[in-house]
């Protein structure tokens, strides 16, 4: 996956959103990263340290926030927690469908700036 | 004089992040949804038997399962040539001297393709056991391809394209024997580095393994 591109953009609209709010450092970069996102999240921090350097996001706390891969069987409509997004098969009725409800995000959530 | 401290602010957004290939990636598998077909791009290194397996598929579960294809190649149609013979419609994309395709190139290969009616869109993508890791097309599933001629030891030398199949397929079995490929060995090797997706031994020359890939290509197709 290509983890420093991702970086790179982030750090380009956490930048963005800093000069439009007129503040001079960022102390905080929340990311939503999906557990079926395919980002590695050791990646994402590695990609992180270098595309910080010497701008205001220097020195900021990168948190990452995981969320659960959840799917849904379209014929019971029960939501449940799944290891791949591929087939799965609904606990309850058995139906096979490959319906995500959550699991791919790859979002930057939040900024703590000042 | 203390400067006074400015008021730490919170921002809260919800920014996807996806570059430019996956949004196209986003938009091909939406456009597949909505046509119905189940993707599948095919990865491997070059000559592990993509173009052979699909033209076998063709001609026998392609017989009941309306399918489509997408071949990548630097240069050449040949392999265009190989699978347009089974009335599937087939487009091929010369890429010059890409070693991948990307979300757009099978964007566009599909614009030139009438997928009214196909249950299953197959991608041969580039003869590359690296870059196609990175690549989203867009795809339902990922299967990657490793045949007996390389050697056992291959997933554990390539892991970013093993970790990311859903399926793995060991090929030219029938010849694994001759060459003394160690066919246990080769599937603990890939199920360490690609615990998440099915390995299916197969033949696309003698058949061995063959029903087991229809089986989870009619799978795919059921699912619409």
């Amino acid at each position: 996956m290509h983890e420093m591109g991702i970086m790179e953009s982030a750090i380009e609209e956490v930048l963005a959103q800093a000069s439009d709010h007129d503040a001079s450092r960022v102390h905080r970069i929340v990311l939503r990263i999906g557990a079926l996102s395919g980002v590695e999240p050791e990646a994402l921090r590695l990609a992180f340290d270098s595309a910080v350097k010497g701008t205001a996001a220097a020195g900021a706390e990168l948190e990452i926030e995981s969320v659960q891969a959840r799917g849904r069987c379209p014929d019971c409509d029960l939501e449940f927690g799944v290891e791949s997004d591929f087939i799965f098969t609904c606990p309850r009725c058995g139906q096979i469908s490959g319906e995500l409800v959550q699991g791919r995000e790859l979002e930057l959530a939040r900024i703590e700036m000042s | 004089m203390s400067h006074p401290k400015a008021a730490t602010r919170t921002i809260e957004l919800q920014l996807s992040l996806l570059d430019s290939n996956d949004r196209q990636a986003a938009r091909n598998r939406r456009r597949f949804q909505e046509l119905g077909v189940g993707a599948i791009n095919l990865v491997s290194s070059p000559g592990a038997g993509k173009t052979t397996l699909l033209e076998r598929t063709l001609a026998e579960f392609g017989r009941k399962t309306p399918c489509a294809a997408v071949v990548g190649d630097l240069a050449t149609d040949r392999d265009a040539q190989r699978l347009g013979r089974f009335g599937a419609p087939v487009s091929q994309i010369t890429t010059g001297s890409a070693c991948h395709l990307d979300a757009g190139m099978v964007a566009r290969a599909v614009d030139r393709l009438d997928l009214r009616g196909a249950q299953l869109l197959f991608i041969e993508n580039v003869g590359n056991l690296v870059c196609p890791a990175s690549f989203d097309l867009g795809e339902r599933m990922r299967v990657v391809l490793l045949s007996a001629p390389e050697g056992e030891d291959k997933p554990l030398k390539y892991p970013p394209i093993f970790k990311s199949a859903h399926v793995v397929l060991l090929t030219k079995v029938d010849i694994a024997e001759v060459l003394g490929f160690d066919r246990a060995a080769a599937a603990d090797n890939i199920r360490r580095i690609a615990p998440q997706a099915r390995l299916i031994e197969l033949s696309a020359r003698s058949g061995e393994g063959i029903e087991q890939w229809y089986d989870l290509l009619g799978a795919l197709a059921r699912k619409g």
